[in-house]
């Protein structure tokens, strides 16, 4: 019951895109075209769950015990370059056909603040599903990693397909580009606050 | 350049928000009240600077090929001493603007800046540079604040001139990208053409 609950408060309730905010800049820069879209959507899934599963291993055998919490900024961000750069070698050795698919979203997804945003909330954040505030442990920071991700990518898809059709359209010149784009999600975020207070 | 410009163009010419459109996930959560998003843009201002210091002075002693990882530690580390400092004196802040303190990691501005200006320019250009587009930033981010604030809940700074709860939505989410997408509209008619 409880993983149901944090997939559900993930995908829907507190959207990583929609409700948090993080991860807009690449979510503002590759939605001009569905395809790229749901490559970058890949990518970034694989990575976050990893990443999360890494440095929330990290935090509590190696941070924690030594009294080093105060570095976690810096360890986590380079722990998160060295995966996306080591997921880069390793697809472009085993797998060339999905590095053909996500290859030039790796590099981009370090400096994609959703991945370091998931990481540092599971281990820094009380999480209330149901029962009493708690930490998360390993499997639910891995659920949730996952869970969010997937909420990424469908406001992420979604997006993508109105602002194909937003390209057709005739639009007043100062709203052209950006701005339209931004009024669109405001109202794609109106529709997901709908789902507030659900969990 | 003169040393005047490079302070004045982050406010127009290269603002960070409303021109180079970088930076949007703090602009976005933090400007829920005007005095968030002053408090958001001093902390960046400050990380920016002095990261554009730093990185002016080692540029020319680190290898091309591993820059990018050693200008990110050279971040996170003023991110982590900004992040300590606040929690020692401005503990309620810090509670305020809570996650997006550390993601000034990942603030694409920072590493923006040191990648284009800091790593090329003398050490007074790069500091310059760093103010001129910290204030771009913290100006656009109150401007953001000041608007929801009015709208969301009828006051400025706190101080309530508009009786009521007002418009909630412009405090939650979808008011921030509204607000944001209007703010630029009006950017781009009135003030980027000069």
């Amino acid at each position: 019951m409880e993983f149901f609950l944090i997939i559900i408060s993930a995908i829907f309730v507190n959207n990583i895109l929609l409700a948090q905010f993080l991860g807009i800049c690449p979510f503002l820069g590759v939605s001009n075209k569905l395809s790229t879209a749901v490559g970058m959507s890949g990518a970034v899934c694989f990575v976050i769950t990893l990443a999360t599963v890494v440095t929330y291993l990290i935090n509590s055998y190696l941070l924690v015990p030594f009294g080093l919490e105060f570095l976690q900024t810096i360890a986590f961000i380079l722990v998160i370059a060295a995966l996306v750069q080591t997921v880069e070698i390793v697809l472009k050795k085993t797998s060339p056909s999905l590095y053909q698919a996500l290859g030039i979203f790796l590099p981009l997804i370090t400096t994609n603040c959703a991945v370091l945003g998931v990481a540092i909330t599971v281990v820094t954040k009380q999480f209330t599903f149901g029962g009493e505030a708690h930490m998360l442990n390993l499997g639910q920071a891995a659920v949730y990693a996952l869970s969010t991700s997937v909420g990424y990518g469908l406001a992420m898809i979604l997006f993508a397909g109105l602002r194909e059709h937003l390209a057709q359209n005739d639009v007043p010149e100062s709203f052209r580009g950006l701005p339209i784009a931004l009024v669109t999600v405001s109202i794609m975020a109106m529709a997901f606050l709908g789902f507030s207070g659900m969990v | 350049m003169s040393k005047w410009s490079l302070i004045t163009k982050g406010l127009i010419k290269d603002n960070p928000t409303f021109v180079l459109v970088l930076g949007m996930c703090p602009t976005l959560a933090t400007t829920t009240s005007a005095m968030n998003g002053l408090e958001m843009g001093l902390a960046t201002l400050f990380v920016l600077v002095l990261s554009n210091i730093a990185i002016s002075l080692i540029a020319p002693v680190v290898p091309d090929k591993v820059h990018i990882p050693v200008y990110i530690v050279v971040i996170a580390t003023f991110v982590t001493v900004l992040q300590l400092l606040m929690q020692a004196y401005v503990p309620y802040v810090y509670a305020t603007l809570g996650l997006f303190i550390p993601l000034i990691v990942v603030n694409c501005i920072v590493l923006g800046r040191a990648e284009a200006y800091a790593n090329r320019h003398c050490v007074l250009d790069s500091a310059l540079d760093g103010i001129g587009i910290g204030i771009g930033f913290t100006l656009s981010l109150t401007v953001i604040g000041i608007v929801r604030e009015i709208l969301g809940n009828g006051s400025i700074f706190g101080c309530k001139f508009i009786p009521g709860d007002g418009i909630l939505a412009f405090v939650m989410a979808p008011g921030a990208f509204m607000v944001l997408g209007y703010l630029m509209v009006l950017f781009n008619k009135y003030l980027k053409k000069q």
